[in-house]
């Protein structure tokens, strides 16, 4: 009589729990490395309507971000420019360029530029910018080298657990305020020395600032 | 087992290819997770809503509003905003003449603060100096004041006020993006500078002399 199930069905179990951990693996190493806004956000880059260079007007031509991003210390919302600050220069530098359409008509109508949107918290997490720039957090530890992008795109997740690493030790981080537009400065071009600057002159900024360091939940999820 | 194995490679290899790297450049907006509560029925300043008539969030105040809660620190003791005063207007109380000294009280920090605010604001057209040398002049800005000539020197302060906050000629205002104080600040910064440019060595004080000549 012949058997019922042939011998290599006695592999089966052990071959059915194999391929069981392999598929688990897989999928929670996928879950890790995808399901999260270093994967999800970073490196959104969205068509913006006019293209418009942070490396032009802040490399080349030297601007400050706040000439543009006026509110930047003074609110918790960092604003966009109103055309009308484009039209400063662009009434006379490129004066009737066709990439400058969209910003003259706008300036003219008083109809704004449908600038996308590139960070933006969930609605239940309070930020503020003011309260960073005041105690000189500098703009490049949350957005990246701006300066260089001729396009914006996220660079920083800006997840719970990026904002926490920065709020469990700010002395790591904190710079004079004056500098905090400034995203190429450094304390030392040398990055032994720089990492010694930052340790002492952050501990002594926390210490004379009274800085706290945020990690109660009610501090961002009021 | 030989097909399975090839099968989950190909499955590792096809989601890999699709959704690629961290941190890749990506024009699609991001995917949230757990959605649950992140955009909520509220209004976010910039952004496009229905409810007013121009469809935009931010609305301008009511003309004739005023922030009338802080009043600001004049030489001559608080004033609030809404006060027909030489600080919040540029010209004298009741008049059209425009006032001849700055309100404010000028001191170090109102220097500083002014130096701040100017090379922000000013100085990509004005130049560091004021001398109408900025940035933009290479770049086809033919026009720009230079903060030096007689007549600048010579205008009362409440005017170069007027021209900073409302504009003159082919310069627009910077009243939406510097505030009162601050526009004060950078006033007595710019004739900071103008005295800088028409003083002689011998103005400077006897102990920053050794520093001047070296
Ligand atoms: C000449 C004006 C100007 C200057 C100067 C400027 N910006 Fe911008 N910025 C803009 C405009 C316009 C946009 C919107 C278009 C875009 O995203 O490219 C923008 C967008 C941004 C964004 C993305 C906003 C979003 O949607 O999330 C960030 C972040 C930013 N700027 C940071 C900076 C920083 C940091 C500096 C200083 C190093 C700076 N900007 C200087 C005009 C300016
Ligand atoms: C301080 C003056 C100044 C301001 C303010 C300014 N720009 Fe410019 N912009 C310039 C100059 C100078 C250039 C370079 C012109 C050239 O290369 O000939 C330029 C170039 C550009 C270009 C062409 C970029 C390219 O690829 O060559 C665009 C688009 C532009 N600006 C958009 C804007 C927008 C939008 C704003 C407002 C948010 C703005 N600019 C505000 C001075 C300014
Ligand atoms: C501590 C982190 C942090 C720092 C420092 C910081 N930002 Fe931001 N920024 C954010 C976050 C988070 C958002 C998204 C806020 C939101 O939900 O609207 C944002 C949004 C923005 C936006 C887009 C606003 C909009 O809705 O269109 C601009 C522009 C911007 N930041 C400019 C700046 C500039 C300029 C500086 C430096 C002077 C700066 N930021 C410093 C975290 C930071
Ligand atoms: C690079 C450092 C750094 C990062 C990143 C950072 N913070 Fe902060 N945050 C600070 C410092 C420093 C303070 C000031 C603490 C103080 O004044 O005592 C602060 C204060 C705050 C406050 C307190 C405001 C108040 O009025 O009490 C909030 C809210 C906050 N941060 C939210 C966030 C959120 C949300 C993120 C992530 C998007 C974030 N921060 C990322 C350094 C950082
Ligand atoms: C420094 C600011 C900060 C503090 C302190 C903080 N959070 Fe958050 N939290 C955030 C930010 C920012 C996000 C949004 C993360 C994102 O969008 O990726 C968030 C998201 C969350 C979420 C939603 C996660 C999701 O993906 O749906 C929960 C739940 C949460 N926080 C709980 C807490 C609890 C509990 C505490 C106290 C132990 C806490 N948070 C403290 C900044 C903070
Ligand atoms: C975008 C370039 C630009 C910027 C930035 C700028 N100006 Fe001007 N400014 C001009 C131009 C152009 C003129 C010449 C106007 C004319 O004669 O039509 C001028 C003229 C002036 C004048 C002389 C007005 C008169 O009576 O003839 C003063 C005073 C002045 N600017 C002050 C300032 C101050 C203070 C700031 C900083 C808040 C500033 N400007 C920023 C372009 C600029």
């Amino acid at each position: 009589m012949s058997a019922i199930f042939p011998k290599w069905t006695n592999r089966l179990p052990l071959l059915m729990l194999a391929g069981l951990i392999l598929i688990g693996t897989g999928v929670t190493a996928g879950v890790w490395y995808y399901f999260t806004p270093k994967y999800a956000r970073v490196g959104y880059q969205p068509v913006q309507p006019v293209a418009f260079s942070h490396a032009i007007h802040v490399d080349q031509l030297g601007m400050d971000c706040r000439y543009c991003h006026s509110a930047v210390e003074k609110s918790w919302f960092s604003n966009l420019p109103a055309s009308g600050t484009c039209m400063n220069c662009h009434s006379q530098v490129l004066k009737d360029d066709p990439r400058l359409a969209l910003v003259r008509q706008s300036a003219a109508t008083g109809k704004p530029i449908p600038w996308v949107q590139i960070h933006r918290t969930p609605d239940y997490v309070y930020f503020n910018h003011s309260v960073h720039v005041n105690r000189g957090i500098s703009c490049v530890h949350c957005h990246g080298q701006i300066n260089v992008m001729d396009e914006v795109y996220h660079a920083k997740p800006l997840s719970m657990a990026f904002c926490l690493e920065c709020h469990r030790d700010p002395a790591a981080f904190i710079r004079p305020p004056d500098k905090v537009t400034d995203l190429t400065w450094q304390w030392s071009a040398d990055p032994r020395q720089n990492a010694e600057l930052q340790r002492a002159n952050g501990q002594k900024f926390v210490h004379d600032w009274k800085v706290e360091s945020l990690q109660h939940c009610s501090a961002c999820h009021r | 087992m030989r097909i399975f194995l090839t099968l989950l490679a190909v499955v590792v290899v096809l989601v890999v290819a699709i959704a690629g790297f961290r941190g890749s450049l990506s024009r699609r907006t991001p995917i949230e997770v757990f959605p649950d509560m992140d955009r909520q029925l509220k209004l976010r300043p910039q952004t496009p809503n229905g409810f007013f008539a121009n469809g935009r969030s931010s609305q301008m105040p009511v003309p004739g509003t005023i922030a009338r809660s802080t009043p600001l620190q004049t030489a001559a003791g608080p004033v609030f905003p809404y006060e027909d005063a030489a600080v919040n207007t540029g010209r004298l109380p009741g008049k059209t003449n425009f006032v001849d000294l700055n309100p404010m009280t000028v001191d170090l920090r109102l220097l500083e603060r002014g130096r701040e605010r100017y090379t922000i604001n000013c100085a990509p057209c004005h130049g560091a100096l004021g001398d109408g040398n900025g940035i933009t002049r290479k770049y086809g800005m033919a026009v720009i004041g230079n903060l030096h000539d007689k007549r600048m020197v010579q205008m009362p302060d409440g005017e170069i006020f007027n021209t900073l906050s409302y504009g003159k000629g082919l310069m627009q205002g910077y009243a939406g993006q510097i505030d009162v104080p601050d526009r004060w600040a950078v006033v007595a910064y710019v004739r900071a500078l103008q005295l800088a440019r028409l003083g002689t060595p011998e103005d400077v004080p006897a102990s920053a002399q050794a520093a001047l000549r070296k």
